[in-house]
């Protein structure tokens, strides 16, 4: 673990150059040597960099409290959030997106729902309405940072190693590795993932759940926690619903018990059916640049 | 598994509030709607806290039920299970407890 942000030191952050994707980027290279891996060859260290930043620093609530102190096994009264580092980093970074105007959108999906595709129909169909650079989890290797990048968007690879989810402080280093424009937008590709990464703000302005008539129609009511803190749902591969057996109106019943205050649109990113619906949503969401 | 990091999160808030200290128990409050497993953080406990100021500690878990606001009916309830849904049959619903994950308290030597 880190020793600075007791980040998983088996994250490695990849910015892709602007030019043709070397192929040591299909292998994962680590420096074993020192047990921290945030620096593949070739590959940009966005880690010492978020460290020393103004706006990074790590959260210690001060009510500790000693009740008996004179005595040993005393009891020190503690009352915090175990999860109040990774909230305070999200709510740096839900100022840092503020301030530059930037909407994040945080996409989590099991894997194979289609967020990549999602991402690849919408960087080439939005590129001339908007900037839209990408943040992609995954557990190894960049090949979807390589299809986001072959689709035109800046993109920034984490690789969370064993790590099942993203949270703030990769983030934190990934925003600042993409350096995004002011009224930009950037998608936040979680890890696949149905659990894990429901209880890891990451500062995102909107939180999205991909799902896919493929999966079947029982998802929100097996993984209530992902659903429930759900701005918007997109179901998608529509496109292949007469070949499955998925039943909508229990889905839409369902999610509303689970979701209820989530939006939900029908799309096929493959086809693009009902996708336009989710353009209008993300450029109503789009701040104005700041001059 | 969200557990381990979760552990993580909570041997390095005590080890780096108290760092000279021999921590021999350590209690967490997981709440009914937090989305963490207690049986996987006692799982990762001893793994995450070897060589460490926590080693050999014990761990100490209570998991206090729910509490919800219908926004239809205006009562308030106790979830059965882990999708809040009101007697009455709303989903209108306001958590308010049992989302919260967090260390009540530490024994040290």
């Amino acid at each position: 673990m880190c020793g600075t942000c007791g980040c998983d030191s088996a994250t490695v952050i990849t910015l892709l150059p602007d030019e043709q994707v070397p192929a040591w980027l299909s292998e994962h290279k680590r420096s074993a040597a020192n047990g921290h891996h945030h620096v593949p060859l070739g590959a940009v260290s966005l880690h010492e960099q978020a460290h020393s930043d103004e706006g990074h620093h790590h959260a210690h609530d001060d009510e500790v409290h000693a009740l008996a102190s004179a005595e040993s096994g005393r009891t020190v009264e503690i009352q915090q959030k175990v999860l109040a580092k990774n909230d305070d980093l999200a709510e740096q970074n839900r100022g840092w997106l503020r301030e530059r105007g930037i909407l994040a959108v945080n996409l989590m999906s099991s894997p194979g729902s289609g967020k990549t595709t999602l991402l690849e129909r919408t960087t080439k169909e939005l590129a001339h309405r908007m900037t839209i650079s990408v943040i992609e989890g995954d557990q190894e290797t960049a090949l979807d940072a390589r299809r986001i990048k072959a689709a035109g968007s800046k993109v920034v690879q984490i690789n969370t190693g064993v790590g099942c989810h993203l949270d703030a402080a990769m983030v934190a280093q990934g925003l600042r590795g993409l350096d995004p424009p002011s009224g930009s937008v950037v998608v936040i590709e979680n890890v696949g993932n149905l659990v894990c990464p429901a209880l890891f703000d990451l500062g995102e302005g909107a939180r999205v759940v991909l799902a896919s008539v493929t999966e079947g129609a029982d998802k929100p009511l097996k993984y209530p926690h992902m659903f429930r803190q759900a701005d918007l749902v997109l179901l998608n591969k529509t496109d292949l619903l007469p070949y499955v057996d998925f039943d909508m109106k229990q889905y839409m019943t369902d999610l509303r018990r689970a979701a209820p205050n989530a939006l939900l649109l029908q799309i096929s990113a493959t086809n693009g059916d009902g996708i336009q619906a989710w353009y209008d949503w993300v450029q109503r969401r789009v701040p104005p640049p700041h001059d | 598994m969200h557990e381990l990091a979760i552990t993580e999160g909570v041997v390095d808030a005590v080890a780096s509030r108290l760092p000279d200290a021999k921590v021999t128990c350590v209690r967490l409050e997981i709440g009914a709607l937090s989305g963490v497993v207690a049986d996987s953080v006692r799982f990762c406990f001893d793994l995450v806290t070897e060589g460490t100021n926590l080693e050999g500690a014990t761990l100490e878990i209570t998991q206090p039920p729910a509490r919800c606001h219908c926004r239809v009916c205006g009562k308030d309830f106790e979830p059965d299970g882990p999708i809040a849904l009101c007697p009455c049959g709303s989903a209108e619903v306001t958590v308010l407890v049992g989302q919260d994950l967090k260390i009540t308290s530490v024994q040290v030597a």
